[in-house]
C-alpha cells in the first residue's frame, strides 16, 4: 500500500501538518477554559428564550437575508451559467467567489453602511459566482442529443426549457436548496459584522455572559436548519422570495457621497493620493507585504494545512456513524439477508450519529471559532478545532452517504476489519476528492477567522479597516483572493493527477 | 427545393476519418435506404446530412432517439414543432398544453398505438414505445426530408410495418438507415450501400433483391 500515490500524498500532507503544528501557537490562554465550556453547556441545557426580547426578529432577519441573498445569487448565477463558455465570465466568477462573504460585507459596509443592501450583496455576489460554476457543470452533464435533434429555428429559450433545463431541473433544485442551508449559515454569521441577524445577538449575549441566551439562540438556529425540509416546500418558496425583501429591516440610509468617496479616495493607495509617485508606491507596497501580507499568508497557510489534515482524520473516523454497513437502520434489516448487527440499540446509535453530524456541519466555522475563542482565549487552537469540526462533519456525511452505495458480500468481515479492509480502501478516493475540494473553502475560512483575532490574513484586513486604511485592506483582500484561487487550481491539478473523480452535485 | 446535395462530404472521429469524401444527390420525392454493416459509416453520413440540411427543413431521428426522459410523451412529440411557435407559447405549453396541440398530436399517437401513454414520462416507456415517440416527434415536425437511423429496430413485424407506412407518408423524401434489408427494399426506391466510409452501391430498389445486398455485410 505504500506504493500507492494517494497514500504517499496523504502521508506527505500529514507530515506537513505535523511540521506546522510545531510552529503554530496552539496554547489555551483562558484562566478557566473548562469552567466556561461547562457554563455554555448549561446554557444549552437550560436555554432561556425569554431573555432575548427580539428573538423573533433575529430569526426573521436571518431568514430574510438568506432568502434574498441566495435568491438573487441563484438568479444571477443561472444567467451567468448560460454564458459560462466565455473566459471573461469564468474568471469573474472565480474572482468573486474567492472572496469570502464576510470580506464582501466589510467592503460594502464602507460605502453602503448598515443598509440591508450590504448584507444582501455580501451573500448574493459570492453565491452568484458559485452558482454559475455549479449550474454550468450540471447543465453540461445533461444529454446534448435532444437539443441536437430540435428543428432549426427553435428559439434558444424554448430549446433550453424543453431539453437541457428540463433534464437538469431536479439537480438544480437540490443544489439550490443545499445552498439555501449554506445561505442561512452565512446570514447568521453576517451578524458578527453588524447585520441584524442571529450572529449579532449571539455576540452581544456572549459579551454580557448570558449563556442561557446563547443556548437559546444556538438551539433555535439548529432547529431552523434541521427543519428546513419541512418548511421549504416548492409551492412556498415563491411566497418566501416575495415576502423576504420586506423583512430585511430598514437599517441605516445609504449616504451616497460615501459611495463615491470610497472609490475615488479611500481605496486609492495612500502614496498616490498624496502625490508621492511610483517610488512612494513601491515602498508602501513593500512595507505592506513585509509587515502584513507575508506574515498573514504564512499563518493562513500553516493554519489551513493543520485544519485540513485534522478535518480529514475526523471525517475518516466519523463516517461509519452514518454508514449502513456499521449502524443499520431497522427497515434495512429485512431487505439484506444478513444484517450483522441486529441489536435494538442500533436505531438509537444511528439517530445519534446522524444528529451529531448534523450539528457539526450546520454550525458555521466562524460561529464555532468565536465560541471556542471565548472559552479558550486567543490562539490558533480554536480556529483549527472549529474548521475541523465543521468541515469534518460535512465530509463524514458525504463519505458515509457514498459508503451506502457500496454493496458488500454477505460474509464480509465485521467491525474494525470491515472498516479497514472493505470500506475505507474503497472510499478513500472519493474522500480525498472531497477533501481537496474543501481545501480552498478551508483556506477561505481560515483567512476570515483572522477577524476574530487570529493572525491570518483576515486579521490584517480587519485591522486596516479599523484604522480606516481601506487602500491596504483592499490589497490584502485581493491577495487573499489570489491565494484562494491558487489553492483551488493546485487542488484541481492534484485531483486530475490522481484521477479523483467528483460530481458537481454533492459539493458546496 | 428540387435536389439536396452533398459535395466532398467528410466526417472525422478524432483524427480518424470515418466517412468520405463522398458525393451524393437526393431528388425530391426520393426515398433512400442506407445499408451496410454496423460501423460502416451510416450514422456518420446521416449526421453529416443533418448538419448540411438542417436549415432546409431536415428532421433527424437518431438511433439513440434523443428523447427527454423527464418530459411526457406529448411534450416530446410537441418538441418537433418548437420552431413553429413563439417562445411564450412554448413555455406555457410546458406548464399547460393548449387544446389544439393536444388535438393535433393525439391522433398521431393513436395511429402509432401509443395514445394511452400520452401523459406518461418518456423515461418510463419500453424501448419499442420510445422509438415510436421519437418517430411521432419527427412526423409532427414535418419538413422537406426525414433522416432516420434504424427507425424500426426495436419494433416487431406488424408494428414496424405501421411505422414505416406513417413515416413514408409524412415524408416523401427520406434517407433511412436500416438493417432489415427486405423491409428496406419494400419501402424505398433507391438503395445506397455504405462500406468503409464510402459509397459501395447505389441502385434503384426495384432492381435489387436481398441477395444482392449480402456482399455489403
Amino acid at each position: 500500500m505504500w506504493h500507492s500515490a494517494t497514500v504517499r500524498l496523504s502521508l506527505g500532507f500529514v507530515a506537513l501538518a505535523i511540521f506546522c503544528l510545531g510552529i503554530a501557537d496552539l496554547s489555551i490562554t483562558a484562566h478557566e477554559p473548562w469552567h466556561e465550556l461547562l457554563r455554555l453547556l448549561q446554557g444549552l441545557v437550560q436555554p432561556d428564550i425569554s431573555a432575548v426580547d427580539d428573538l423573533g426578529v433575529a430569526l426573521l432577519r436571518t431568514l430574510a437575508f438568506a432568502f434574498v441573498g441566495v435568491g438573487l445569487g441563484a438568479a444571477a448565477g443561472f444567467l451567468l451559467a448560460l454564458a459560462f463558455r466565455s473566459r471573461l465570465v469564468r474568471s469573474a466568477c472565480a474572482f468573486v467567489r474567492a472572496i469570502h462573504e464576510l470580506f464582501w460585507a466589510l467592503i460594502f459596509l464602507q460605502f453602503f453602511g448598515l443598509h440591508p443592501l450590504t448584507g444582501v450583496l455580501a451573500i448574493a455576489l459570492p453565491y452568484a459566482g458559485v452558482f454559475a460554476k455549479v449550474f454550468a457543470e450540471i447543465l453540461e452533464e445533461t444529454d446534448p442529443l435532444p437539443e441536437h435533434v430540435l428543428p432549426a429555428g427553435s428559439g434558444r429559450l424554448s430549446a433550453l426549457a424543453f431539453t437541457r433545463l428540463r433534464d437538469a431541473w431536479p439537480h438544480l433544485v437540490s443544489y439550490t436548496s443545499y445552498r439555501l442551508e449554506c445561505g442561512l449559515r452565512s446570514s447568521a454569521v453576517l451578524g458578527f459584522v453588524g447585520m441584524p441577524t442571529i450572529g449579532f445577538y449571539l455576540e452581544s449575549a456572549f459579551a454580557q455572559g448570558h449563556y442561557n441566551t446563547v443556548g437559546a439562540l444556538l438551539l433555535l438556529f439548529y432547529v431552523l436548519i434541521a427543519t428546513l425540509r419541512l418548511w421549504v416546500r416548492p409551492l412556498l418558496v415563491p411566497v418566501y422570495l416575495v415576502v423576504a425583501p420586506f423583512c430585511l429591516g430598514s437599517g441605516l440610509p445609504i449616504v451616497w457621497s460615501n459611495v463615491s468617496r470610497f472609490f475615488t479616495e479611500d481605496i486609492v493607495p495612500a502614496p498616490l493620493r498624496h502625490g508621492e509617485g511610483v517610488s512612494g508606491l513601491a515602498s508602501w507596497f513593500g512595507d505592506l507585504m513585509a509587515h502584513e501580507a507575508l506574515p498573514g499568508i504564512w499563518h493562513t497557510l500553516v493554519l489551513t494545512q493543520i485544519a485540513l489534515v485534522l478535518t480529514g482524520i475526523l471525517a475518516l473516523v466519523l463516517y461509519p456513524l452514518v454508514s449502513r454497513h456499521f449502524f443499520q437502520r431497522r427497515f434495512d434489516q429485512n431487505r439484506t439477508h444478513r444484517s450483522g448487527n441486529a441489536k435494538p440499540g442500533n436505531r438509537l446509535a444511528h439517530l445519534l450519529g446522524h444528529g451529531l453530524l448534523v450539528v457539526m456541519r450546520s454550525t458555521p466555522e466562524y460561529l464555532l471559532a468565536f465560541i471556542l475563542l471565548q472559552l479558550w482565549g486567543p490562539s490558533m487552537l480554536p480556529a483549527v478545532v472549529a474548521l475541523a469540526i465543521h468541515n469534518g462533519g460535512i465530509i463524514a456525511h458525504l463519505v458515509g452517504r457514498r459508503s451506502n452505495e457500496v454493496n458488500l458480500r454477505p460474509d464480509a468481515p465485521q467491525g474494525l476489519e470491515r472498516y479497514a479492509y472493505e470500506l475505507t480502501p474503497r472510499l478513500y478516493g472519493p474522500f480525498l476528492a472531497l477533501l481537496f475540494y474543501r481545501w480552498e473553502i478551508i483556506m477561505r475560512e481560515t483567512a476570515i477567522l483572522g477577524i476574530l483575532g487570529i493572525t491570518t490574513l483576515g486579521f490584517y484586513v480587519d485591522s486596516a479597516i479599523q484604522e480606516i486604511r481601506f487602500d491596504r485592506a483592499m490589497v490584502l483582500i485581493l491577495i487573499t483572493a489570489l491565494l484562494n484561487i491558487g489553492v483551488d487550481v493546485f487542488a484541481r491539478h492534484l485531483r486530475a493527477k490522481l484521477r479523483l473523480r467528483h460530481t458537481a452535485n454533492c459539493e458546496p | 427545393m428540387s435536389t439536396l446535395a452533398l459535395i466532398d462530404a467528410v466526417a472525422d472521429y478524432g483524427h480518424q476519418r470515418v466517412l468520405g469524401p463522398l458525393n451524393l444527390t437526393l431528388k425530391r420525392g426520393e426515398r433512400v435506404a442506407l445499408v451496410g454493416k454496423s460501423g460502416a459509416g451510416k450514422s456518420s453520413l446521416l449526421s453529416v446530412m443533418h448538419q448540411h440540411w438542417r436549415g432546409r427543413g431536415a428532421a433527424l431521428m437518431p438511433q439513440e432517439l434523443g428523447l427527454v426522459a423527464s418530459l411526457s410523451v406529448f411534450h416530446n412529440v410537441y418538441m418537433g414543432a418548437l420552431a413553429m411557435h413563439p417562445t411564450w407559447y412554448n413555455l406555457v405549453t410546458l406548464a399547460k398544453p393548449f387544446r389544439r396541440d393536444v388535438a393535433a398530436i393525439r391522433p398521431l399517437l393513436e395511429r402509432l398505438s401509443i395514445d394511452d401513454k400520452c401523459w406518461a414520462r418518456a423515461g418510463e416507456l419500453s424501448g419499442g414505445q420510445r422509438q415510436r415517440v421519437a418517430a411521432a416527434r419527427a412526423i409532427h415536425q414535418g419538413g422537406e426530408v426525414l433522416l432516420a437511423d434504424e427507425p424500426v429496430s426495436a419494433l416487431d413485424g406488424p408494428q414496424s410495418e405501421t411505422l414505416m407506412v406513417e413515416l413514408t407518408r409524412a415524408y416523401p423524401t427520406a434517407v433511412l438507415a436500416m438493417h432489415d434489408v427486405e423491409l428496406a427494399l419494400r419501402y424505398t426506391d433507391r438503395v445506397i450501400g455504405i462500406a468503409e466510409g464510402g459509397i459501395a452501391l447505389d441502385a434503384p430498389s426495384v432492381q435489387l433483391t436481398a441477395q444482392d445486398l449480402l456482399p455489403l455485410y
